[in-house]
């Protein structure tokens, strides 16, 4: 039987392959380890939750711990990534970037372009993101848009563990900033994962399920939730195509136009903000590129134009739920675009 | 409840196989069925294959219908003899209960390792009795290529399918890759599995890796089936084994594939997605590049095992797809002496299109 | 004579060609960019010489350094090609950068320039990146970050420092402290005393010297490069120094004293004091220096004249090189 494995798991595994392929593999992040300089035991924590537990008892040279100074570190990955290495750093969260972000979208996306094309800067910074974890506005935000909109950066964000190893792998070996966001409610989310090292390129939409009816686009954790949504609506006779981006940059477009030329529909669904999102991104280029294919106007599903809030009760209707996606596809197969226009 | 009523289940082909669709029937309430008739059409999200009666009697009720999902081991149809009442047969189809699903359950090919000289092999084995029948896949193929002929054949005689190196779950470090270590992971698989002699069954280049072994080997080998294979010629279309190689993306695999399949309709996004994934892993397009220059450098084919297996005293069966579009279907006579069965409506991969013709022919020479 | 320099003849030649070519580069921008030949913005680094070269005298090839908004002189001293600067910042293909960087980030990575920045004290970081790498590679270079005494406020700075201390990185902090940051003065903006008491902050040695003087940079710099590349960790060197034109060309400069900067021409040249300091001693020649100068005023001309002709870059570069592949 094929292996099984989490996500957590996943990227723990790439991280290993990756470290033990090439010594110029490193990790940098708080915590990574745990204990550093501490009377305790040594990898005492393994990542804030667990991801890399193990890796410094493989690879202690590898397996760096900074202190809380995100500018510093980051700074130094992307220095790094300059000078011959292929740093990873980890942000806990990528609610932290905020802190760092100029070496992100000044420093590391730029280097290419500005210095004429002779620097490479291959450095991974890997960040939990999303919300569902009861952990408030600083700690759970869904910033793909921001690092998609910056020329210079690679933006991924996987939805299942297999995808998220060969992703993971993919972005070590790139010789581009990547950043690489882990839906921290997907951790535990486990699928058939090969033992083996593999790399998924980029900028390469997987169909995870095929239908003729509507399609939906998303990605991270919408995708499980737009497949629930395809199961009720099966029942329904709705017949639901659910693109997974895996990359939003680049993106796979010409997935998401061929789906649309066959369906005629299109949702986007996307747990970020909606304004500057990825969805209202895809909803543009769609409406661009495939007007004629279009039978009834697109609809989005996202999260609402606020923080994500703490309690329970209201962190769980601020994330777009099969539920929401269901009733946007409906609404997409009850109206059509002649309906719209007579309006 | 009657011991005379006979359930029709959704069968499980392979491991990853938990639902299927079952896309038509083929016969209708009222026919007497025979062992082996074709029944039904049943499609997974890996492929669509002909479903035969293991059994024979009266078809009396048709349980599933066309076009719907079913778990694998749902009831689908009764048969039973005209003696058995409607009530009996109601009674029956409501007490029918899915089994649980246990797991590592022996309802299709376990997968187990043999640490080889050259590496990991991942093999599937089916138990029975007599001398074993290995079936040997072909390039960039894996053990599953033989999804619906390892439970058929194990009916009739143990039976084993292996990714060769460099394929499936196998070792894909691999120096120099090239038929003599091929050759040699077929003799060294069996001596680890302690079998002596055996029936060696190779599609494509894994026909060229069986004849091949029974030249080098002949005390080894019982007999041959070789399904549309390499090694009978120089020709092989080079647009589908440069494309599968070179093929980086399902865009550019998925047309390549067509050439494997008479109904190119086979092809879907599961078959190319496993394929790729595949392709993805370390080392495989290394190997493949290297086993490519070694046995089909410049489109053509490197071997030719015609003559040696000539010489061989041993039963050979040659089987091809009327319409294989990656061996030309004239390769099929190129051994004098061998029986030679070519199977209309079907491609390269007749074992799989064909699936009920090519067990039946294996089947029936054991 | 005996030479009581820390150079033989030769390297105090090179030394003294490096600060002249970047006082000419500079002095030639001021005149290109009034006239209005140059886009942009230029930050000249020109009366700051000394303390460039008498660092990058230390250095070669595999030690990196980052620079900062006012890098020419930086560039220059650490080897960067003098015509492929000045094409870049008139913007041509031909330039360090294919006219895509300008004055602000003209970088050359083959020469451990790491670029100069348009984000003040960005570079900190980005050098403790670099020294890293030296440690984990097992080479025996070190990084150097150049920041003015305004960037020193950063929080990039400080974290770096503490991070170069916990690594012990081979990393050295350059405080360019000419007064000013952009017009406010060091006295207004710096909380601390002395740039001594905040290295001492971060456990590492701290030295201030008189960037004015070649001599003094240099031996102040030759102590820390060694430190860092025999491994004992980092140090922040303050070099006190003048900035004979504005933050900006085009800058007014209404918050100088009145005569402060012919004040600075006439006694705080670091040219003029290393050229007093090696005739006097006998050890160099007007002559001999006075050869370079011409060679020099050469370059410069055939640097502009070049610049001047070379091609803008194609309409199709626009969007080229923003990634490896994508």
């Amino acid at each position: 039987m094929a292996r099984t494995l989490s996500m957590k798991d996943a990227i723990n595994e790439a991280l290993d392959q990756e470290m033990t392929r090439d010594p110029t593999v490193i990790m940098m992040g708080e915590d990574i380890v745990g204990g550093a300089g501490a009377a305790g035991e040594d990898d005492a924590w393994g990542g804030v939750l667990g991801v890399s537990k193990g890796l410094y008892a493989k690879h202690p040279k590898q397996m760096i711990d900074t202190p809380l100074s995100e500018s510093a570190y980051v700074g130094a990955a992307i220095g790094a990534a300059t000078c011959g290495l292929r740093p990873v750093a980890e942000l806990m969260f990528i609610d932290f970037m905020g802190v760092c972000l100029d070496q992100i979208y000044n420093q590391a996306a730029k280097f290419r372009y500005m210095f004429g094309g002779k620097a490479e800067t291959p450095v991974v910074i890997r960040a939990m993101c999303g919300a569902g974890f009861r952990a408030a506005a600083q700690h759970s935000q869904m910033l793909t848009p921001i690092f998609a909109h910056i020329p210079g950066l690679k933006v991924v964000c996987p939805s299942n563990a297999y995808d998220t190893k060969g992703l993971l792998i993919q972005a070590i070996r790139d010789n581009d900033p990547v950043i690489f966001l882990e839906h921290k409610n997907l951790y535990g989310s486990e699928c058939d994962v090969p033992e083996e090292p593999y790399a998924i390129p980029f900028g390469e939409a997987n169909v995870v399920r095929e239908g003729s009816d509507v399609t939906i686009v998303t990605y991270g954790l919408m995708v499980p939730n737009s497949l629930t949504a395809a199961e009720t609506l099966k029942k329904e006779g709705i017949d639901v195509e659910v693109i997974d981006l895996r990359t939003i940059s680049p993106i796979d477009m010409d997935t998401v136009i061929e789906s649309v030329e066959e369906t005629g529909r299109l949702v986007c669904v996307d747990e970020a903000n909606p304004r500057c999102s990825i969805a209202s991104d895809i909803s543009s280029v769609v409406a661009q590129d495939a007007f004629g294919a279009l039978k009834a106007p697109i609809e989005m599903v996202t999260a609402p134009h606020a923080p994500v809030p703490f309690t329970p009760s209201l962190e769980d209707i601020y994330i777009p739920s099969p539920d929401r996606i269901a009733d946007a596809v409906r609404k997409t197969m009850a109206s059509s675009k002649q309906e719209v226009a007579a309006q | 409840m009657s011991d005379l009523i006979i359930p029709i289940l959704m069968p499980k082909w392979g491991l990853s196989m938990s639902e299927g669709t079952l896309a038509a029937w083929h016969v209708e309430e009222g026919t007497e069925i025979s062992p082996g008739d074709e029944i039904m059409d049943v499609e997974t999200d890996k492929i669509a294959n002909v479903v035969e009666a293991a059994d024979g009697g009266l078809l009396r009720r048709r349980v599933g219908s066309d076009g719907e999902i079913y778990p694998v081991r749902a009831l689908l149809g009764v048969m039973a003899p005209a003696e058995v009442s409607d009530a009996e047969i109601d009674a029956f189809v409501d007490a029918y209960e899915l089994p649980e699903v246990e797991e590592e359950e022996d309802t299709g090919p376990t997968y187990e390792f043999a640490d080889l000289p050259i590496g990991k092999i991942r093999y599937a084995e089916r138990s029975g009795e007599g001398t074993p029948v290995i079936f040997i896949h072909g390039f960039g193929g894996d053990l599953d290529n033989w999804l619906f002929n390892i439970d058929a054949v194990s009916e009739v005689a143990p039976a084993y399918a292996l990714d060769l190196p460099g394929h499936g779950q196998s070792v894909k470090a691999v120096d120099q890759p090239g038929l003599d270590k091929l050759v040699t992971t077929i003799i060294d698989f069996m001596d680890h599995l302690g079998v002596d002699k055996a029936h060696l069954v190779g599609h494509s280049k894994g026909g060229l890796v069986s004849g091949q072994t029974a030249i080098s080997h002949p005390d080894r080998v019982a007999s041959l089936t070789l399904i549309c294979s390499a090694g009978l010629g120089a020709e092989i279309n080079s647009d589908y084994i440069e494309g599968f190689v070179s093929a980086a993306s399902r865009k550019e695999l998925k047309p390549k594939l067509h050439h494997l399949f008479a109904d190119k309709s086979l092809v879907n996004r599961s078959m190319v997605d496993d394929l790729l994934k595949y392709k993805r892993i370390d080392g495989v397009q290394d190997y493949l590049e290297a086993l490519k220059a070694a046995l089909f450098d410049g489109g053509s084919q490197a071997v030719d095992i015609a003559k040696g297996l000539e010489a061989l005293d041993i039963p050979l069966l040659v089987v091809w797809g009327a319409e294989d579009a990656v061996i030309p279907v004239a390769h099929a006579d190129a051994v004098s002496g061998a029986e030679v069965v070519v199977i209309d409506g079907a491609g390269h991969m007749v074992q799989m299109e064909n699936a009920n013709r090519v067990n039946e022919l294996i089947t029936s020479r054991l | 004579m005996s030479n009581p320099f820390p150079l033989e003849k030769e390297g105090l030649l090179e030394a003294y060609r490096r600060m002249k070519t970047i006082r000419e580069f500079e002095e030639r921008l001021h005149v290109d960019f009034g006239r209005g030949d140059i886009p942009g913005f230029v930050h000249l680094y020109a009366g700051e010489e000394a303390a460039g070269v008498g660092i990058m005298m230390h250095l070669q090839d595999h030690d990196r350094i980052a620079s900062t908004h006012r890098g020419h002189g930086h560039c220059i001293a650490k080897g960067v090609d003098v015509k492929g600067m000045m094409a870049e910042i008139y913007g041509k293909s031909t330039g360090s950068c294919a006219g895509k960087g300008g004055s602000m980030h003209i970088a050359d990575l083959s020469k451990g320039m790491m670029g100069a920045n348009g984000i003040l004290g960005a570079g900190a970081p980005l050098v403790c990146g670099a020294a890293l790498a030296a440690q984990k590679l097992g080479h025996d270079g070190v990084g150097i970050t150049f920041f003015g005494d305004g960037a020193s406020n950063q929080g990039t700075v400080l974290e770096s420092m503490n991070l170069a201390a916990i690594w012990n990185l081979p990393a050295i902090f350059v405080v360019e402290n000419n007064g000013y940051a952009e017009s406010t003065s060091v006295d207004y903006a710096v909380a601390s005393d002395s740039y001594v008491d905040r290295a001492t902050g971060f456990g590492m040695p701290g030295i201030t010297v008189d960037g004015t003087d070649f001599f003094a940079v240099y031996e102040a710099a030759g102590e820390v490069v060694k430190r860092a590349r025999e491994g004992a960790g980092p140090t922040l060197l303050e070099c006190k120094m003048i900035r004979f034109f504005g933050h900006f060309e085009g800058d007014a400069q209404t918050y100088r004293a009145p005569g402060e900067n012919e004040d600075n021409r006439a006694n705080r040249d670091c040219l003029k004091i290393f050229r007093a300091k090696v005739t006097e001693a006998g050890v160099l020649t007007d002559a001999e220096l006075d050869a370079i100068d011409a060679e020099v005023m050469d370059l410069i001309e055939e640097a502009v004249e070049e610049a001047k002709a070379a091609p803008l870059p194609a309409p199709e570069e626009l969007t080229t090189d923003v990634y490896v592949s994508y």
